[in-house]
């Protein structure tokens, strides 16, 4: 009984943490329509920003104020100078978007890699294990903390979708490009900031995760899985759903780690995703239709 | 037993009834008009008849067979034709590759599939753009694409939406004469279309539909006359 | 559809007769990495550049067929050949129910599923180690010592998937594969029955990449999950052989999988040993330190690629020929 409300705890922890990476991926594919298959790939950037500041003597707590505006930065260069191109452009293959993100998530693997090369680094902060109990369970400090930021920005990401003028537009044009269009948005410019905000999101993530985690360039290709395992989970496009599809997915693979073995984390998100696709394709947003 | 028949045709779209209670029959060898204001459900009648989508509630009776829910493809093969409004070219392939396509749901070999796609480009008038893409043809020429890429299928019965709207007035000639030949050639035609002077000329009954039901059925007379139709078109005052 | 080229039977007699004037080992190790890939390019291209269902996760067929030639040998003692009767079956029968479930569901659920499928069978590979052999992989001794055989085997494997492809595109199949990927809607309203079609496209697809598996088994004599379930190398590197050279053409791979072959030695090897050869000569250290530095960048260039070309040649070089020749003969008039 201890250990599975412990388990449960841990993956609540992570879900948060994943709940955060799983809105901003989802948000991209609410607006653009496609998965972003380099999400990952730009919270690694934001983690080894974390790691950079961090051997300056910056807490990773503070590099979110440096990671989350160059990502945004990232996000928009990406969407208007190679992701909006790629609308006019006649090909065939209708998925050329999903494919640049495959080669934006390569090129940023590879340059952070000819940078820092492949070995392994640790963000070291005083409470990187520092843990609290309560009630016989133990929290991890920096788990804990990250749960609450994570908590903080996805409610500010509600109050932005639903409160403000461009937060509108957004959820506007999620919903319908060509009636957003006809009402006078201006979609291109949507999609870019869509992208800076998504990329900021996940840069959050990646410093939040940075004291917990080791940081090495490959960390980006299973982070991508797990975004869009989550994506997928909550539904395509919906943000309560990636709540959702976050916490499922952080409690599963807490789950399977401690009953079935370490090796099998990784497999549990994937094999959710087999089964979202078997019983209920369309994900939580089915359920929950938002 | 009618050769063609819709029941109470119901379609819900999330909460909202697109379509609500549609029902006609269609002869053999008739040409069936339908109208309707914009938005009435014309066009949701065609995709549940032609099995895009299941309808809600109610039936299509096609040669004393229930298809409703059957899948599109099926229900080409059983001899039903269609068009889009809005066009849906195959736009990467000629004409002639369009057609033969099509032809292939009656035929197997490539030499038969060609053969048939000639003939029907040349019955459909399209033979001098034959090798053009697609997607380079004007909006007249789409439209006539539609038609022969359906007449290639070999319907029996042929569902055309609005294929003639945004012709001039010499392509609009045209597309009546190629509807009456097509006719003519033993297929029934149900027809959509706001082009009321076409509509009128071509149509043996019209059928009015407005807001998702039927409101009026017969000759194009009568329903041109029917105050309701007037009314659904014009508005309450000239009623 | 037009007549097979002059040029291309000339390539594959050339290629026929090319081990009697050079047999040197090296070079016959690149032709047929560079014939695998033109078997892997074609049949990614059947499924995606055709019928328009574009596969993130091929790396999983590859794989399928390659353990199943693995598995020959280490449970039972089979030769690794029977993978190449079986190889192709195996990788049918995971693509059948998988696209059977994917393949209704629209959009881009096709795509991410086979990511996924690629993903999973990488780790199942890992994880069931009594059957697989785990990350140790499975080792089998080499059938020839000469490369002569295994390159004819792969020289006809892939003239007889280019053959097999190029009837297939320009039967009935073919024009359903081009119908569904142009318009589905419209496809279906003509009578195709585009699930059951797209099914058919990705076991085509499926087989020849399974058989390119098990084929790889029995050349290089070595797999391990990394290896053959590789999304960069594999997954990737297909779609990457596929749009450099024309998605839906015929040709449009064999050309991808030269240049893709050709780049990703050209990076391996230093530029052909240039560097070192500039290091020996001139002993000077920052020539061996360049080499180093290329060697490591071939996936960043790779990268940098898929980039440039869905940009500037989203066709590739078969499909924007003619975007090619006008940039480059600019003032010539066209012949
Ligand atoms: N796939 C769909 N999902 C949701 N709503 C739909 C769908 N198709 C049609 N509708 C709605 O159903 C109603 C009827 O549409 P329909 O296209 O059948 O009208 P129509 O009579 O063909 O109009 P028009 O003359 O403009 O072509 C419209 O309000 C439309 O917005
Ligand atoms: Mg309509």
């Amino acid at each position: 009984m201890g250990i599975l409300l412990q388990t449960i705890v841990a993956g609540l922890l992570k879900g948060g943490l994943y709940a955060l990476i799983g809105i901003g991926m989802t948000l991209i594919m609410g607006v653009m329509g496609i998965i972003n298959l380099a999400h990952g790939q730009m919270m690694m950037v934001a983690m080894y920003i974390a790691y950079v500041l961090n051997t300056m003597g910056v807490d990773p707590y503070f590099s979110l104020l440096v990671a989350m505006p160059t990502l945004f930065l990232l996000g928009v260069l990406i969407q208007k100078y190679l992701l909006n191109p790629l609308i006019k452009v006649d090909t065939i293959l209708p998925e050329n978007q999903v494919l640049m993100t495959v080669g934006i998530g390569m090129v940023l693997t590879e340059v952070i890699r000819f940078i820092f090369k492949s070995d392994y680094k640790y963000v070291t902060t005083s409470y990187s294990s520092a843990t609290f109990f309560l009630g016989g369970i133990s929290f991890n400090v920096p788990l804990t903390i990250a749960f609450f930021i994570a908590l903080a920005f996805t409610a500010a990401m509600f109050w932005f979708l639903i409160k403000t003028d461009l937060g509108r537009s957004i959820r506007a044009t999620a919903q319908d490009k060509d009636a957003a269009t006809l009402m006078g948005i201006n979609t291109g410019r949507i999609t870019v900031v869509t992208m800076g905000l998504g990329a900021a999101l996940v840069a959050a993530a990646g410093c939040l995760l940075a004291p917990v985690y080791y940081i090495f360039p490959d960390l980006g290709g299973p982070f991508t899985a797990k975004a869009f395992v989550i994506t997928i989970l909550g539904g395509l496009g919906s943000t309560v759903g990636a709540i959702l599809g976050g916490i499922t997915l952080g409690m599963a693979e807490s789950l399977g780690a401690t009953y079935l073995g370490m090796e099998y984390e990784d497999i549990v998100g994937l094999a959710i995703f087999v089964a979202v696709l078997l019983f209920l394709p369309g994900g939580f947003k089915r359920l929950t239709k938002v | 037993m009618a050769y063609f028949k819709v029941e109470k045709l119901v379609k819900y779209f999330g909460g909202l009834a697109a379509v609500n209670g549609v029902s006609f029959e269609v002869q053999k060898g008739e040409i069936f008009g339908i109208i309707g204001p914009n938005g009435c459900g014309k066009t949701t009648t065609f995709n549940m008849i032609s099995g895009v989508f299941p309808p809600t509630s109610g039936k299509v009776i096609y040669q004393g067979k229930e298809i409703q829910g059957m899948k599109s493809h099926k229900i080409c093969h059983l001899g039903v034709g269609r068009t889009f409004q809005v066009v849906k070219p195959l736009g990467r392939m000629s004409v002639l590759d369009n057609v033969t396509a099509a032809a292939f749901s009656r035929v197997n070999t490539i030499r038969e599939a060609r053969e048939v796609a000639e003939k029907t480009i040349d019955f459909c008038g399209l033979a001098p753009v034959a090798d053009v893409l697609a997607k380079a043809l004007p909006i007249a020429g789409r439209k006539r694409l539609e038609i022969t890429r359906a007449m290639a299928t070999r319907p029996d019965l042929l569902l055309l939406d609005e294929t003639a709207a945004g012709l001039n007035p010499t392509e609009l000639l045209e597309a009546i004469e190629l509807i009456r030949k097509i006719r003519g050639n033993g297929t029934t035609v149900i027809i959509i279309e706001h082009i009321m002077h076409l509509i009128m000329t071509l149509s043996d009954r019209i059928h009015a539909i407005n807001f998702g039901q039927s409101v009026a059925e017969g000759t194009p007379k009568e329903v041109a006359a029917n105050p309701q139709v007037i009314e659904a078109y014009l508005g309450k005052d000239y009623a | 559809m037009k007549k097979t080229p002059v040029a291309a039977i000339v390539a594959v007699a050339a290629l026929a007769l090319l081990p009697l004037v050079l047999a040197d080992n090296y070079f016959l190790h690149l032709l047929i990495l560079f014939l695998i890939w033109v078997i892997i390019g074609s049949s990614w291209n059947i499924m995606a550049g055709y019928t328009g269902q574009v596969s993130f996760g091929h790396a999983a067929f590859f794989g399928t067929g390659a353990y199943t030639a693995g598995l020959f040998v280490m449970h039972g003692g089979f030769s690794a050949w029977w993978g190449m009767a079986f190889g192709g079956v195996a990788a049918m029968l995971l693509g059948l129910p998988f696209g059977a479930i994917c393949f209704p569901l629209r959009g881009a659920y096709f795509a991410l599923a086979s990511l996924a499928l690629n993903l999973i069978l990488m780790h199942l590979a890992t994880i069931a180690e009594r059957f697989t052999g785990g990350m140790q992989g499975i080792m089998i001794m080499p059938t020839f010592v000469s490369k002569v055989p295994y390159y004819y085997i792969t020289l006809g494997m892939a003239v007889a998937t280019l053959v097999v492809v190029q009837s297939i595109i320009r039967s009935k199949w073919g024009y359903y594969f081009v119908s569904i990927r142009e318009d589905q809607d419209a496809a279906e309203s003509l009578g195709i029955d585009t699930n059951r079609y797209k099914n058919v496209s990705l076991a085509v697809s499926a087989f020849f990449t399974g058989t390119a598996g098990a084929l790889y088994m029995n050349y290089m004599g070595f797999i391990d999950p990394h290896v053959v379930f590789s999304l960069h190398d594999y997954s990737v590197m297909a779609i990457l052989v596929a749009i450099v050279g024309g998605v839906g053409t015929i040709y449009g791979p064999a050309v991808g999988a030269f240049i893709m072959v050709g780049l990703q030695e050209l990076f391996r090897s230093g530029f052909f040993g240039l560097f070192k050869y500039l290091g020996d000569r001139t002993g000077s250290e920052t020539f061996t330190q360049a080499m180093e530095v290329v060697q490591h960048a071939h996936v960043l260039v790779f990268g940098i690629l898929v980039v440039v070309v869905i940009l500037f040649l989203p066709n590739g070089i078969v499909g924007d020929w003619g975007k090619i020749r006008k940039s480059v003969f600019r003032s010539k008039p066209a012949a």
